[in-house]
């Protein structure tokens, strides 16, 4: 299977099986649309009101050397490869609700405004121990692993972060193994003491923010009413600065209410961040601010414009990262986890305050999907094992799909919340994703090609 | 090659033979939390 498409003036070539991407020129870029399946005669008609039969014929040769190669028209054989057939998940990465609340009230809160539809709740410290315990007991042979406190607003439940960073400390030696502690915050309560804690204990840190001052401001306000762009933005910019630009994201949110978007993320490069990650809203259609499919050719257009002031800004040595440009085509994830998808539900899992375990943090407050809990270590066998097997080749949609291999199946969250079935891609996610890797790997061409 | 410039090569081939130890990041756990991008992330076994 191949894909191809042009952008930004580049011609591209993704040989989907090998992971190969091709930059073309525009007659091998039309040959594609009849090779191989007419013979080179048929080409050559097709084709010579354009273009010089030598030409022709030698760019057919170039890509008959590309298919000796293995990097065209290759073959998708990772579903019989020992390492996909023996692979065995384990847990390896948490995502500790330490405070279903919250101190603002944002819109399009995927968490009911911080409560995940239950009551208000911090978790205690014994919760939090025995969820450590929890993920070092099933994390197998897992060195690496992974806790990230979330919300609603973790910063309102600091004590108890720093204490089960404190027990994982210990409890890491003890086990031989390595967290990565990370955090998610809206960044109202960062002060001097808790950004000098995360920074010392924190391998990532992700600070919420949407972008232009009047468009944070009507999703993300405080109980008052008030918007928090005022009062997070020095916060933030602190923040980022100690930790010396590295190890963090702003990550915003866009909705059909911002669907020039591309300026909310230019918004916040230009305040001084260099990480940045603004993703679509994720809503159920009756929502004003949900994105519609209609809204797509707008979204597309600013994901392009986007991708050009990225190259621009890199040139005019005033580069920044987007999560969703960055693609390492040499050292990227191997195939395997490349199959298996982002791991909710079998590598990665969510905790609430009372110690139920969800398949991960979006999941949380549908009670149907309490898959264990970490008082008892206990979990469901059953949903863990159909979890595990949601990858890409078991999903329909997916097996057919370029981007396979890019976006993994996406999220099965999504996917269950508008089809009610973790195997049923959400179709607007789907196609809004092969645009960002479109994007991603045009800039990639042109950076190759222009640097 | 005059018409054709290759950026990457078989990179998922040759992934496949040390793959899946399973120590890299996840996901969803890097920045995103709602939208999954796997292909953004980075090896830890290279």
């Amino acid at each position: 299977m191949i894909h191809k498409f042009n952008q930004g003036g580049k011609y591209i070539v993704i040989d989907v099986n090998s992971g190969s991407v091709h930059v073309v020129d525009q007659l091998v870029y039309r040959i594609l649309d009849y090779y191989p399946k007419l013979r080179v005669e048929e080409t050559i008609k097709a084709l010579s009101k354009d273009f010089k039969e030598k030409d022709i014929h030698e760019a057919i040769e170039e890509l008959k050397f590309l298919e000796k190669e293995g990097l065209l028209n290759s073959k998708d054989n990772y579903f019989q490869h020992d390492s996909f057939k023996n692979r065995r998940p384990v847990v390896k990465a948490l995502c500790l609700h330490v405070s279903h609340d919250c101190n603002i009230r944002c819109r399009y809160c995927f968490a009911s405004q911080g409560d995940f539809k239950g009551n208000r709740l911090l978790m205690d410290i014994d919760v939090g121990r025995r969820s450590i315990d929890f993920l070092l007991n099933n994390s197998g042979n897992r060195r690496n692993l992974e806790v990230d406190f979330f919300g609603g607003e973790p910063l309102m439940n600091f004590e108890v972060v720093k204490a089960i960073v404190e027990y994982g400390r210990e409890k890491e030696k003890e086990y031989g193994k390595n967290i990565r502690f990370t955090t998610t915050t809206n960044g109202v309560l960062l002060n001097d003491e808790n950004m000098d804690f995360i920074n010392k204990n924190m391998d990532n840190v992700v600070l919420s923010i949407d972008g232009r001052e009047e468009i944070n401001d009507y999703m993300r306000y405080t109980v008052n009413g008030k918007g928090t762009y005022e009062t997070i933005v020095p916060k933030l910019l602190k923040m980022a600065e100690a930790r010396g630009h590295q190890n963090y994201y702003v990550r915003g949110t866009f909705t059909r209410h911002n669907l020039d978007f591309s300026e909310d993320v230019l918004h916040l490069a230009d305040l001084g961040f260099k990480n940045i990650s603004v993703e679509p809203v994720v809503a159920e259609p009756h929502h004003d601010y949900a994105i519609r499919e209609e809204d797509l050719p707008k979204v597309f257009k600013h994901y392009e414009a986007l991708a050009d002031e990225y190259v621009k800004r890199h040139y005019d040595n005033k580069g920044f990262s987007f999560f969703h440009f960055m693609i390492d085509l040499h050292q990227g994830p191997c195939v395997i986890k490349r199959i298996s998808g982002c791991g909710a539900g079998s590598e990665y899992i969510a905790v609430t305050p009372e110690g139920d375990i969800y398949p991960c943090h979006q999941f949380v407050g549908n009670t149907d999907f309490i898959i264990g809990s970490v008082l008892d270590n206990t979990l469901n066998k059953e949903m863990y094992d159909s979890f595990s097997e949601a990858h890409v080749y078991n999903k329909e949609k997916c097996n057919s799909c370029w981007a396979k291999f890019y976006c993994s199946g996406g999220c099965h969250a999504n996917a269950y919340n508008f089809n009610k079935d973790i195997m049923e891609p959400y179709d607007i996610g789907c196609q809004m994703e092969k645009k960002r890797i479109e994007c991603a790997l045009a800039i990639q061409a042109r950076l190759s090609e222009e640097g | 090659m005059k018409h054709i410039k290759t950026l990457s090569g078989a990179t998922l081939v040759n992934s496949a033979a040390k793959g899946g130890c399973g120590e890299c990041q996840t996901s969803c756990q890097s920045a995103c939390k709602t939208s999954c991008t796997v292909a953004n992330q980075e090896c830890e076994n290279k």
